[in-house]
């Protein structure tokens, strides 16, 4: 009795042993099926993105006659032309606005620079009476958005008289309660004792910021600085609001001067041409930075 | 003792100075006095004057045909593009989270539209999707290789403008989703996975059961941003269909307070500030609705 179970049992084993094989075989099949299907997504998604780029670049070097002429697009072209990018510098003040938006992003970005880190130092390193409530009102106006105070703020501006204005456009985008959080809280990991230290050399409270402050956090002000560059870069409503002379429209609101009044409706390649030297400066911002743009903007980023 | 105590707090507040300044000026000022003109009636910019006080500003913005069409532009966008990007980013992350070869390469092409310009790209989704006399565009020829007929996305049919309205929606705010839920997925610790696998767990249970947990912290935080981001959409209307959303049917109510405010339509901040104020209220609405339900759903 036990013998045959024994045989029995050996019987089962030895008709499972390949069946062992069989699933590890059929499992390994599923995982590659599996994989295979998860790149074909990937690339798939990767398409949708890289698309349009590919498409403006390939529109931006066809000649104004070859677009036209293709009722059907063509995916590629055999006579690439740069006479698009030369109209879209001739034609329209593309030159202009590309100017315009590089000192609006520096300046505003240099003096958010030095108003955030003021602000920072106060609330991480000083003593005052009434710190922790105005740390706390500080924050509450980060709720606050935008589109509630830009009504007021076109007023002010106008009634400032700096409307086509650099100051106009600046002033209003120099401070950011989030940054001043972001690096207050930076500020904080820095030892006491560094402090301590300092003040009994003598040094002074901004030459200790200056001099010890900045340069142990600098990751942290790059990735304000990057995250406020984009912002720059990229902002269209205020602009839009405060200018109305083209001497003082920024990227955005030119490429829409350009779509609306620019080159003659028609003249398609020349506009792709001026999206593509618009968006040409990020990226490759970007590419340079992938690392420390990507962790700040999971960090400290919106958009979306 | 005391007097250096104050000369400190003193050194303090110069330090905030700038900072209190133009918080001040340019936050804490504007949003009181958005409620005052949201109040004023007859506002007028020019001599700055108004007859009254009182509620017709809300009420003339509420009957407004304009600001109703931008409400529901605005509603539908939301509701279309906030679950379709976070599920399909969801998906996305996943298998980008799968795989370990060409990981970096995919990430770095995720995350490209997050630095370009909204309203330039916008120029090249119109052409994509554009109707014209001597071309029935890219979308167009695609959709007659399937057999199907040319549409005028940009200048035709609601449901088309909507339709391109949403993509190129989603196609934006893609990248910081993905972003978020990678980052999400790889701070998950790998013990639970093992220990699922060890118990011979399906690959669908172990998502379900601790994957989708651990990252609901994150998911609901991308729903929040997600829905408050989506109700102020806007440049992405006017890089699609032009400054005059109004005639083209696709305003949105951030684009319908910029046009009480400035532009051929403008000149009533009044307006304006009541549309602002009734967006508002909107949001904060479905943000409170949104922590609610989070009290329940995520696994903190």
């Amino acid at each position: 009795m036990v013998e045959r179970k024994e045989k029995t049992q050996n019987r089962e084993r030895g008709s499972r042993e390949p069946d062992y094989g069989k699933i590890e075989k059929n499992a390994k099949a599923r995982q590659r099926t599996a994989s295979a299907a998860t790149y074909v997504l990937l690339t798939f998604w990767g398409m949708i993105v890289l698309f349009p780029f590919y498409w403006m670049i390939l529109t931006s070097v066809k000649s104004y006659s070859a677009y036209n002429s293709e009722y059907i697009p063509k995916f590629f072209t055999l006579s690439p032309t740069l006479q698009n990018y030369a109209d879209a510098f001739t034609t329209v003040p593309l030159g202009r606005y590309l100017l315009n938006t590089t000192i609006f992003t520096v300046v505003t970005t240099a003096i958010m620079l030095v108003v955030i880190t003021l602000a920072a130092f106060a609330f991480a390193r000083l003593e005052f009476r009434g710190k922790n409530v105005v740390f706390v009102l500080f924050l509450s106006l980060m709720m606050i958005p935008n589109e509630l105070v830009i009504i007021t703020n076109f007023v002010t501006i106008t009634n400032w008289d700096m409307r086509n204005t650099f100051p106009g456009l600046i002033l209003p985008s120099v401070t950011s309660v989030f940054y001043i959080y972001l690096l207050k809280e930076n500020f904080e990991q820095i030892p006491d004792s560094l402090y301590y230290a300092a003040k009994v050399d003598g040094t002074s409270d901004l030459k200790y910021l200056l001099k010890v402050m900045v340069p142990i956090s600098k990751p942290t002000l790059i990735t304000v600085t990057i995250l406020k560059v984009i912002e720059c870069w990229n902002s269209y409503v205020w602009p839009r609001l405060i200018t109305d002379d083209p001497h003082y429209f920024l990227v955005s609101n030119g490429i829409q001067e350009i779509r609306e009044n620019g080159f003659g409706r028609e003249n398609i390649p020349a506009m792709m041409a001026a999206v593509v030297v618009i968006s040409l400066p990020l990226i490759v911002l970007f590419l340079i930075f992938r690392n420390k743009i990507m962790e700040g903007v999971s960090r400290g980023g919106t958009k979306g | 003792m005391k007097k250096k105590w104050n000369s400190g707090s003193l050194k303090a507040w110069l330090y905030l100075l700038p900072a209190i300044l133009f918080l001040g000026v340019f936050m804490v000022y504007p949003l009181i006095d958005v409620f005052v003109y949201s109040f004023e009636e007859g506002y007028n910019s020019a001599s700055q004057t108004y007859y009254g006080v009182g509620t017709y500003n809300y009420s003339y913005v509420l009957h407004d045909p304009y600001f109703l069409q931008a409400v529901k532009n605005t509603f539908l966008l939301v509701i279309i593009t906030v679950p379709l990007s976070t599920g399909i980013a969801l998906l996305i992350s996943v298998g980008l989270h799968s795989v370990t070869p060409l990981r970096n390469l995919f990430q770095t092409v995720y995350f490209l539209p997050y630095v370009t310009n909204t309203l330039a790209v916008g120029l090249v989704f119109m052409i994509l999707f554009k109707k014209t006399a001597y071309s029935d565009g890219f979308i167009n020829l695609l959709i007659s290789w399937f057999g199907g007929s040319s549409v005028d996305f940009i200048d035709g049919p609601y449901w088309a403008k909507m339709f391109v309205l949403c993509f190129y929606t989603i196609w934006v705010v893609m990248p910081f989703k993905i972003l978020i839920l990678t980052g999400a997925l790889s701070s998950v610790n790998q013990e639970y996975y093992n220990a699922a696998r060890v118990d011979g767990t399906s690959k669908f249970r172990i998502f379900r059961r601790i994957t989708l947990p651990m990252i609901s912290p994150m998911i609901f935080y991308l729903v929040i941003t997600g829905f408050i981001g989506a109700f102020k959409a806007y440049s992405d209307a006017v890089a699609l269909f032009g400054t005059d959303l109004n005639a083209a049917g696709m305003n949105t109510i951030v684009g319908y307070v910029y046009d009480m405010l400035y532009g051929d339509s403008g000149g009533y901040p009044s307006y304006a500030s009541a549309a602002a104020i009734i967006l508002f209220a909107i949001v904060l609405t479905i943000t409170c609705i949104n922590l609610l339900a989070s009290n329940k759903k995520v696994h903190y």
